[in-house]
């Protein structure tokens, strides 16, 4: 192995290296978007349709209003049934942790539920309860809540005890406790618990909206796969992706702006 | 005023203690039927070879664990039990620095203080101040993770000076430090506990240490139990001091 003097390695410009990491990050999807182009060149409209025709449509949803706001509900479905499934999945996975008896209760019916498909809620929820909406956030909720409760029992049982320790001789009320020691020790994990089920959630939530809704992305695919339009299929899938994008890259930025204060090995994994 | 004849109520006690781990049908004994009373303002040096249980003897002091049998009381309380009445009445140095990863060196030093009814700009200002005197000035906007081990440790003490706690226990807080950083801060330390008539605890693998520090030595065998009660005061002779140190080594080399 030679170790090359970094004195001796032309510095790149800044300009030059955002440019080449850009470059790095669109190049997977300029290959797809390049292969699907020669297919659609081949291949008849309404099987691979010619990616301008998708652009314009992308185009079209993001200014229409009407369109738009099947997206935004999609969106609002999602965070709504992350946030719930995060705020019973955090309240299980304390009371998880502070009792054996409620753990060998609880962690057994919560993993029975993971085994059951999104598909399989959408059926009971319709058969069960009125109202699309509240349906949606039942399916919503129920689908990602053993994965959240067990993060958080992850993240609860993973903080340090040495810390804990050392926290705990100073004697804290149970408030300040949780403010100095448990928020902080347990946000990376539940911030990669929503990332992960963020990615899950926007999965579920198309085959939730078709519980009867009248709107949302995936009554809109639905409604393209009525019409056999592949141009509109793709553009709406298309949205939801973006929406999956844009949350996550938010979710980076809270990352990046909360753990300023770890350690960065010069050395990579 | 308290009439002479009442006995002052010994700060720290252990009535025949035991602690043992692991599986109770063949328990690991780390402290056995400990006997040991520490007096207010004492400041006791506890010695013995690494193992032999002072970390747990500690611990069961600070109230972190509970004796398996036996009892330990704290100014005639229990610590394992009353959480809250020791709010502001101890304070600890650990083996290991234990700074919080997600605070700067300052905001580290106030955690005790933000346990305690005190003010933000009293809680900075006295930081700051125990920052200053353990030689951290310009480190204070530090995370952790940027501060060298020794720094780390000075960290944690300061941290444990500025909760003003009357009863101060300490694993080896000069251990990483470099041998005149140590002495300095050994004086100091020495100096604080006794001008604020503070009772101290403070565990060490060094005999010099003990000895410059410690008015009372207790030299400990494995499992936890007392090999030797030492007392010094000014009247001990350098050639007395001498012969403990010896017994002192002997002890610790068996
Ligand atoms: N939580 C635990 N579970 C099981 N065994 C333990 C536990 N804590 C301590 N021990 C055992 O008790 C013994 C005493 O440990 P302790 O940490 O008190 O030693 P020490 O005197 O502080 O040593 P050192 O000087 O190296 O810090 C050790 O042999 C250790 O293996
Ligand atoms: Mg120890």
């Amino acid at each position: 192995m030679s170790v090359q003097d970094p004195s001796l390695v032309p510095f790149p410009s800044p300009g030059s290296l955002v440019a080449r990491r850009v470059l790095r990050a669109v190049m997977p999807f300029v290959v797809i978007a390049a292969a699907w182009q020669v297919a659609s060149q081949f291949f008849p409209g309404y099987l691979f349709p010619s990616l301008v025709d998708v652009f314009w449509r992308v185009l079209e949803i993001f200014t229409s209003w009407s369109a738009f706001s099947n997206v935004l509900a999609t969106a609002m479905r999602i965070l709504g049934g992350l946030a719930g499934a995060f705020v019973i999945g955090a309240v299980l996975g304390f009371m998880i942790v502070q009792s054996k008896m409620i753990d060998r209760f609880l962690s057994p019916i919560l993993i029975f539920f993971q085994g059951i498909p999104a598909l399989s809620w959408v059926v009971f929820a319709i058969i069960w309860f009125h109202g699309t909406e509240f349906r949606i956030l039942f399916i919503m909720i129920v689908t990602t809540l053993p994965a959240f409760t067990f993060q958080v029992v992850g993240a609860l049982r993973g903080m340090s005890k040495d810390l804990l320790e050392m926290v705990m001789s100073f004697r804290p009320k149970r408030m300040k406790f949780y403010k100095v020691m448990v928020l902080p020790s347990v946000l990376p994990e539940i911030l990669t618990a929503w990332k992960v089920n963020l990615g899950n959630a926007s999965r579920v939530v198309v085959v939730a909206e078709l519980v009867g809704s009248s709107g949302g992305v995936g009554y809109q695919l639905l409604q393209q796969q009525q019409l056999f339009d592949m141009t509109g299929a793709l553009a709406w899938t298309l949205q939801l992706v973006f929406f999956v994008l844009l949350f996550q890259w938010i979710l980076t930025l809270i990352e990046t702006a909360a753990f300023r204060y770890r350690a960065v090995s010069e050395r990579n994994l | 005023m308290t009439a002479p004849e009442i006995a002052e109520e010994a700060e720290i006690r252990f009535e025949n203690v035991s602690k043992h781990f692991g599986n109770p049908a063949a328990p690991f004994v780390a402290v056995d039927e400990l006997d040991l009373e520490i007096d207010k303002g004492q400041m006791v040096a506890l010695l013995g070879k690494t193992g032999c249980g002072k970390s747990t003897m500690f611990n069961m002091i600070a109230g972190l664990s509970a004796p398996t049998s036996g009892r330990v009381t704290l100014m005639g309380h229990d610590p394992f039990k009353e959480f809250d009445w020791f709010r502001g009445k101890i304070a600890i140095v650990f083996q290991n620095d234990r700074l919080l990863p997600w605070r700067t060196a300052v905001k580290n030093v106030e955690l005790g203080l933000e346990m305690l009814e005190t003010t933000k700009e009293e809680r900075r200002e006295r930081a700051i101040y125990w920052l200053h005197k353990l030689g951290l000035a310009g480190h204070e906007d530090d995370y952790p993770h940027a501060l060298s081990g020794g720094m780390r440790q000075r960290v944690s003490i300061a941290r444990a000076f500025a909760t003003n706690a009357e009863l101060l226990l300490c694993d080896e807080p000069f251990s990483a430090l470099d041998e005149i950083t140590s002495k300095r801060l050994r004086m100091e330390f020495a100096r604080l506990v006794r001008e604020n008539g503070k009772t101290a605890v403070f565990i060490t693998h060094s005999i010099n240490e003990a000895f410059d520090i410690g008015d009372r030595i207790v030299v400990l065998k494995r499992p936890a139990q007392i090999a030797h009660d030492i007392r010094l005061d000014a009247a001990t002779s350098d050639e007395e001091k001498e012969a403990i140190r010896r017994m002192i080594h002997d002890s610790l080399s068996q």
